[in-house]
C-alpha cells in the first residue's frame, strides 16, 4: 500500500463553550481542505477567524471538535511527526538555544548532526549556548524555525511566525524558510493575515471567512518560485487576486 | 567598597550584640545568664570531647530524613493538586485540617500510635511540614505556562521529559521557597520531637541541661546548631539556587 501523503481536513464544527460572561464562540464551521504531500499552503484570513484554532486541531492539542482530520501516514506506518512554529517563539528560557532544540529530538536525531547543519544554515552557530532572553525576537524566531525542522516533520504547522518583526528581518526569515523547505520538503500549513507574504511563500492560498471560519476561496499561486523575488510580480498577482475575489479585499 | 562597608556593619552589629550580652550578664550576675566567654568555653569543651558534634549529627540526620520525606510527598501532592481540579477539591479540606493541627499534637499522636521509635519521630516532623510544601508548590503548579505545555504536547516529547525539563524548572522557585522555610521550621520541630521522645540529639540535650539548670550548655548547643544550619543555607541552598537561576538576566 502506498503511503497516504496528503493531509485531509474536514471540520464540521468547532466551538468554544461559554466561560463566565464570555459567550460561547463558534470558531470554525464546514471547513474542508486537502493538502498534497510536500505542498506549501498558506491559510489567509482576518484576525479572529479561527486560524490558530485550525492549527491546534491539526496538531492534536484540542480534540473537542466535530469532524475529522486525517494526517498523512509516515513511511513505515509510524505516527506522523509534527513540527509547530508558534506565533511567539516559545523557547524555554532556562535552556540554551541548542538545549531548546534538542529537547524535542530523539537521541538518534541529536547524534545525526542535523542540528549543526540547521544552525549553520540559519546563522545561529554563534548563539548555540546562549539563553533565549539574550536573543532578539528575530533570532528567537530562527531558533523556533530550526526546532521545527529538526524533528524532520511530516507536517509543519506555522502560526504567523514572522509577525511583529521589522519588514527586512521578516523578509530574510521568509527566504530562509523557503531555502530550508526546498532542501527538506514537507507539507506546510502556514497561517497568516499578510497577503503579500502568502503569495510569496505558498503553492496555494486558502482564504478563510471571518468566524466561523470556512473556506471562501482556494487559489493556486501561478508564479514560478524563481520569479517571486520580483515584488512587481507579487503586487500584480495581489491586484488580480483582489479584483477576482472581492471578498479578499473586504476581509483583509 | 559597598561590600567592605556592609561587612564592617555586620561585624559591628555582632560586636554590639556580644557587648549587650556581656553587659546584661554582668548586671544580672546569675547562672541564668552566663557571659559569652563562659558559653564559648563550654562550646569548645563540648566540641573537643565530641559530645556536641555527636548530638548535632543525630539531629541533622533527623532533619535530613524528615526534610527529604516532606519535600518529596509535598511536591508530588502540590503538583497533583495544582494540575487537577478534582484532586484539588478532594484534598483541599484535608490540607486545611493538617495546616492547622499544632505540631505538638502530631508529635504526641505519632508517639502514642507508633511508639517512641525513630520512624514515629521522623514521620511526625514530616507531617508537620508537608502541608506547607503542598500549598507553596500547588501555587507554582497552578501558574505553569500553558504555552510550554502545548509545546511539549505538540512535539510529543513524552511525560518524563515534560516533567523534568518543562514542569519542574517552572516550579523550581516555589520548591526552593518551600525548602528554605522548610529547613527553618523542621529543625525547630525536630528539637521538640527529641525532647518528647528520644534519648539523643540537640533537643534531648537541651532538655537535660534544663533539668540541670545548665544555661551555658543550652547556649553552647544552640549557637553551634544555628551555625551549622547557616552553613547549610549559604554553602548548600544558595549556590544551588544561583546555579539553577543562571539563565535569568
Amino acid at each position: 500500500m502506498a503511503p497516504v501523503t496528503h493531509l485531509e481536513i474536514d471540520i464540521r464544527q468547532k466551538s468554544y463553550p461559554q466561560v463566565g460572561r464570555a459567550p460561547a464562540h463558534l470558531a470554525l464551521e464546514g471547513l474542508k481542505m486537502t493538502l498534497q504531500g510536500s505542498e506549501f499552503v498558506c491559510v489567509l484570513g482576518p484576525s479572529g477567524c479561527g486560524k490558530t484554532t485550525l492549527l491546534n486541531l491539526i496538531a492534536g492539542l484540542d480534540e473537542a471538535y466535530e469532524g475529522r482530520i486525517a494526517l498523512p501516514l509516515a513511511p513505515g506506518g509510524r505516527r506522523p511527526v509534527m513540527g509547530y512554529v508558534f506565533q511567539n517563539p516559545r523557547l524555554l528560557p532556562w535552556r540554551t538555544v541548542v538545549e531548546n532544540i534538542e529537547l524535542v529530538l530523539s537521541p538518534e536525531q541529536i547524534r545525526s548532526g542535523l542540528v549543526d547543519e540547521l544552525l549553520a544554515a540559519t546563522g545561529l552557530e554563534a548563539f548555540r549556548h546562549t539563553y533565549p532572553e539574550r536573543l532578539s525576537l528575530g533570532l528567537e524566531r530562527r531558533v523556533a524555525l530550526v526546532r521545527a525542522f529538526a524533528v524532520q516533520p511530516d507536517v509543519l504547522l506555522m502560526d504567523e511566525p514572522f509577525v511583529s518583526l521589522d519588514e527586512p528581518t521578516a523578509q530574510r526569515l521568509r527566504l530562509l524558510l523557503l531555502q530550508i523547505w526546498k532542501d527538506r520538503p514537507t507539507t506546510v500549513v502556514f497561517v497568516t493575515h499578510n497577503m503579500r507574504e502568502a503569495i510569496q511563500l505558498a503553492d496555494r492560498i486558502v482564504l478563510l471567512s471571518p468566524a466561523p471560519g470556512r473556506v471562501l476561496a482556494d487559489i493556486r499561486v501561478g508564479i514560478a518560485r524563481g520569479d517571486r523575488d520580483d515584488t512587481a510580480d507579487i503586487e500584480a498577482f495581489r491586484d488580480r487576486l483582489i479584483r477576482e475575489n472581492p471578498a479578499l479585499y473586504r476581509e483583509l | 567598597m559597598a561590600f567592605k562597608s556592609s561587612a564592617l556593619i555586620r561585624a559591628l552589629s555582632l560586636v554590639a550584640l556580644l557587648a549587650i550580652w556581656q553587659l546584661l550578664a554582668l548586671l544580672v550576675e546569675s547562672r541564668a545568664l552566663p557571659p559569652p566567654l563562659e558559653v564559648f568555653e563550654v562550646l569548645v569543651a563540648g566540641v573537643k570531647d565530641g559530645e556536641i558534634p555527636y548530638h548535632i549529627g543525630i539531629t541533622l540526620a533527623r532533619v535530613a530524613a524528615s526534610f527529604v520525606l516532606a519535600m518529596a510527598i509535598g511536591v508530588a501532592f502540590g503538583i497533583a493538586m495544582g494540575r487537577s481540579k478534582g484532586l484539588d477539591r478532594f484534598f483541599d479540606d484535608w490540607l486545611i485540617l493538617f495546616l492547622n493541627i499544632p505540631a505538638l499534637v502530631t508529635i504526641i499522636l505519632c508517639y502514642v500510635w507508633f511508639g517512641l521509635i525513630e520512624a514515629a519521630a521522623i514521620a511526625a516532623v514530616a507531617i508537620n511540614k508537608i502541608p506547607n510544601v503542598v500549598v507553596t508548590v500547588r501555587e507554582g503548579a497552578r501558574s505553569l505556562n500553558p504555552d510550554y505545555m502545548e509545546l511539549a504536547q505538540s512535539f510529543h516529547i513524552g511525560g518524563g521529559k515534560t516533567l523534568r525539563h518543562v514542569i519542574l524548572p517552572q516550579l523550581f522557585p516555589f520548591v526552593v521557597a518551600a525548602a528554605r522555610s522548610g529547613l527553618a521550621l523542621i529543625w525547630k520541630i525536630v528539637l521538640v520531637v527529641e525532647l518528647l521522645g528520644r534519648s539523643n540529639g540537640v533537643g534531648f540535650q537541651v532538655y537535660t541541661f534544663f533539668q540541670l539548670f545548665d544555661v551555658a550548655s543550652i547556649f553552647a548547643y544552640t549557637l553551634a546548631f544555628v551555625a551549622v544550619v547557616q552553613v547549610i543555607e549559604t554553602a548548600g541552598l544558595q549556590p544551588l539556587e544561583a546555579r539553577v537561576n543562571r539563565w535569568r538576566r
